[in-house]
């Protein structure tokens, strides 16, 4: 049985190019649209990992990261945040509210589309 | 690549619809409406078209957006105020950085290097008003690229001690997903020290017992390895020392398995759904137009073939097949229905339109050295799609007139007892079943005669200059222009204690120009018929009255049907609670021999037109109402004047649309000129 991931990310584009990479390979995708649907979206589906972007409306990243982790259920679920490399102070804020670890943008879609060279890069523990 | 395009024009889309989002906010920032979300909405918007740019490449945008986003996070942070010259400046950004994403959709450089001088402005400001701080805050520095080169290409020994701490496995770290990390820098030698782990009776399975040695050679930096370990940096003990450097030749750096797809940890805990279960939450999805056009497509054949089957199960005797009946009644029903579901499916809320003008206004204004302020209300009335991308030419057109010409210069405004600032209302609204659309501005006015003079060309002699009564043709004036100058003339007839007492006092009220009737008119005053009616356009339904002058069938919008007895005699009007109303023979029209001439005799239905009031059509019998698909004739088969449209009826035979206000324009200048009030021309024409 694949892996599911969740995509959390209020960007259409960013949602369906990360959503599109992680079913290339392999993975069993659910989308959600911010923090508040991301809770509403793991009440109805277990899921083997979380990618989140950070700025959300409704309910961003970091407090969604943060009140996962408040959870028993999910304290040792990996949490990538998805943000672009010079956040280093939202990544910092990931960090301390329990973030596993980070995805960058931006993706290339272009290689999005060759799954063998494509692949989302992975920092931290989440790979 | 199919893939890469459509997100692309996913990006496109959000795009629009994200400078929307910051068009308006800025709005509630200049009008002090501002509150604590609105500047976090419009810093996402602004991130968000920065991180979708950087994935396609979109240096320009990127740079810039950045740069805004920037100035943005300052304000958020509140180390500077939206003041009127910083707010100023971000319409201003914000209109480039529209730019950009249209020069970005187009592939085109055609204005490369206009953002410059406005990057400039920003950055000014960053520096002038926030400093270093501002300059160098924690987002400052565009996105990198994910393929940035190796900071230096020589091949390095790195010994690395790795003691995860148990917080690390708390919060779902797994040390063999970071040693593979390291193995893919380069070759790895790991030695785990198992000294620590106790006997199993004893091992406690949150806590961390092992630890690594791990010697790497590579060509990455020792910025990169740190960047493996940056979220577990605080979770374990870490130490990074590098042994020295030796020959590239050597051993090049692997990169055969970096390519991997992304792994994860299990989760702990089993499925408790399967995983076919849809995700719940989601409120919406994005479908392409062309995929809604073919349900629609769709949809509008079914009503051809449930108009069909209704006319076979009528000619049935009732009594042999009663089910027939009532099945075919409820699906006459269900179709509706569906029919009305997958109409509001393309029904978009018109500000998608009205959101583009603001930037129009301020931007004419400016050049105009007027100041002008635009109001806007009804901007979630909902309007098919297609109607919407044909209004934004003729809703630009109108709003240039309003600014050139309607607005005055501030002094003149002063001078005139007005405010110096003047004042352009665009609205929108439903109204029983139609769309007005209605720019109004409390500017000068139209000068009727300077119309007129303008709309006749000049003859030699100076006759171009005679003066023009009201429903006169002029034979030698361009059609456009004829058309024009009649819809001013209507205009003013129908605004009396507006424009027309506006323009002849000389002080200016207010002028309304109505967008109700016929995208394909000259969209200086007047635009589509569709447009009052998303579901009429090209392929929408619509219910219809059919009547029936001898044997043929028409339809007409059934808005007004009834029958009014109080005719006076064989006349060309009828008078209905003191007003006239002018009468319109179909018969005559089409050439039908044997109808019924004596509106006495027949039946007269009354329809409301937009433009023209109400108006009597003349017909023999009223056959009933219909729903019907309605085909466009023109794209068919040619345009027929007073023709709309054409539907399929379900004995298979074409029915004709009728356009009830084209038909009252052909009926000659007589009937046109009692469209006024009874008051003035009831002794005059005494039909």
């Amino acid at each position: 049985m694949p892996k599911r991931v969740l995509a959390v990310d209020d960007s259409k584009t960013m949602l369906d190019m990360v959503s599109f990479t992680l079913r290339q390979a392999g993975f069993d995708v659910v989308e959600a649209t911010d923090g508040e649907n991301a809770l509403r979206v793991l009440a109805g589906v277990k899921v083997d990992l979380i990618i989140t972007d950070l700025n959300m409306p409704k309910m961003d990243g970091v407090t969604l990261i943060r009140r996962l982790r408040e959870d028993p259920q999910y304290r040792t679920l990996p949490i990538l945040m998805l943000t672009t490399e010079s956040d280093a102070d939202k990544k910092a804020e990931g960090r301390s509210a329990g973030a596993t670890g980070w995805l960058v943008k931006p993706f290339d879609p272009g290689e999005a589309g060759r799954r063998r060279q494509s692949g989302v890069r992975l920092s931290g523990a989440g790979r | 690549m199919i893939q890469l395009d459509q997100f692309r024009r996913t990006y496109f889309e959000e795009c629009a619809e994200l400078l929307e989002v910051v068009y308006a906010r800025l709005a509630e920032l200049a009008e002090s409406r501002a509150d604590v979300e609105t500047l976090h909405a419009i810093f996402r918007a602004v991130h968000s078209m920065k991180g979708g740019g950087g994935a396609f490449g979109f240096d320009r945008l990127v740079a810039f957006a950045h740069q805004l986003e920037t100035l943005l996070d300052m304000m958020r942070n509140g180390q500077l105020t939206a003041d009127a010259e910083l707010v100023a400046l971000l319409f201003r950004a914000t209109d480039m950085l529209s730019d950009l994403v249209e020069a970005a959709r187009l592939g085109s450089d055609a204005m490369k290097g206009l953002e410059d001088e406005l990057a400039v402005a920003l950055l000014a400001f960053i520096e002038t008003h926030g400093g270093a701080k501002g300059a160098t805050s924690a987002s400052s520095g565009p996105p990198k690229s994910a393929a940035a080169p190796a900071e230096a290409a020589v091949l390095r020994i790195y010994r690395i001690g790795f003691t995860p701490l148990p917080e690390l496995f708390r919060r779902a770290n797994e040390p063999l997903l970071l040693l593979r990390e390291l193995r893919r820098q380069g070759e790895t030698e790991v030695v785990a020290d198992i000294s620590r782990l106790p006997d199993l009776e004893a091992l406690v399975a949150e806590d961390a017992y092992l630890s690594w040695e791990i010697r790497l050679r590579t060509t990455a930096p020792k910025s990169t390895i740190e960047e493996i370990f940056e979220f577990v940096a605080d979770d374990c003990a870490l130490a990074i020392e590098a042994e020295g450097a030796v020959d590239p030749a050597i051993s090049p750096r692997r990169l055969d398995d970096a390519t991997q797809p992304a792994a994860t940890k299990p989760a702990a805990a089993a499925f408790l759904a399967g995983p076919g279960d849809a995700p719940p939450g989601v409120q919406s999805i994005r479908v392409d137009v062309d995929k809604v056009d073919r349900v629609v497509n769709l949809a509008g054949e079914l009503v051809i073939n449930q108009a069909m089957l209704m006319q076979l199960g009528s000619e049935l005797p009732p009594e042999l097949c009663p089910a027939l009946v009532n099945g075919l009644q409820g699906l006459a029903q269900h179709l509706r229905e569906l029919q009305e579901s997958v109409m509001a499916i393309r029904a978009q809320p018109i500000k998608s339109v009205f959101s583009r003008m603001p930037r129009l206004v301020r931007e004419v204004a400016s050049q105009l050295g007027k100041d002008i302020k635009l109001v806007i209300t009804g901007e979630t009335t909902e309007i098919d799609k297609t109607v919407i991308e044909q209004l934004a030419d003729p809703l630009t057109h109108l709003l240039r007139n309003a600014l050139d010409h309607g607005i005055e210069m501030p002094d003149d405004r002063a001078q005139a007892g007005k405010p110096r600032q003047g004042t352009i209302h665009l609205g929108a609204e439903q109204r029983s079943g139609r769309i007005l659309i209605e720019i109004a501005d409390d500017g000068r006015g139209i000068d009727r005669e300077k119309v007129l003079a303008k709309a006749r060309p000049a003859r030699p002699g100076g006759a171009g200059r005679q003066p023009v009564r009201r429903g006169d043709r002029q034979p030698d004036l361009p059609a456009e222009l004829l058309d024009r100058r009649e819809r001013v003339e209507h205009f003013g007839a129908r605004r009396r204690h507006g424009c027309r007492q506006a323009q002849h006092a000389g002080a200016g009220r207010t002028h309304h120009r109505r967008l109700a009737d016929g995208l394909g008119h000259p969209p200086d005053l007047v635009a589509a018929p569709d447009a009052r009616d998303p579901r009429r356009h090209g392929r929408g339904r619509r219910r219809r009255d059919l009547h029936h002058p001898a044997d043929q069938h028409h339809g007409e919008p059934a808005a007004q049907a009834r029958r009014y007895p109080s005719v006076v005699g064989r006349c060309d009007v009828m008078v209905i609670r003191g007003a006239y109303v002018p009468l319109v023979y179909l018969h005559r029209h089409f050439d039908i021999a044997g109808a019924v001439d004596d509106p006495c005799q027949g039946i007269v239905v009354i329809v409301e037109s937009e433009t023209e009031g109400r108006i009597g059509l003349v017909v023999d019998e009223l056959l009933g109402q219909q729903q019907v698909v309605v085909k466009s004739l023109e794209v068919n088969y040619q345009p027929v004047v007073g023709v709309s449209g054409a539907t399929i009826l379900g004995s298979g035979r074409v029915a004709l649309i009728l356009d009830v206000t084209a038909l009252r324009g052909t009926e000659g200048s007589a009937a046109r000129s009692v469209t006024a009030s009874p008051s003035e021309n009831a002794a005059s024409r005494p039909h």
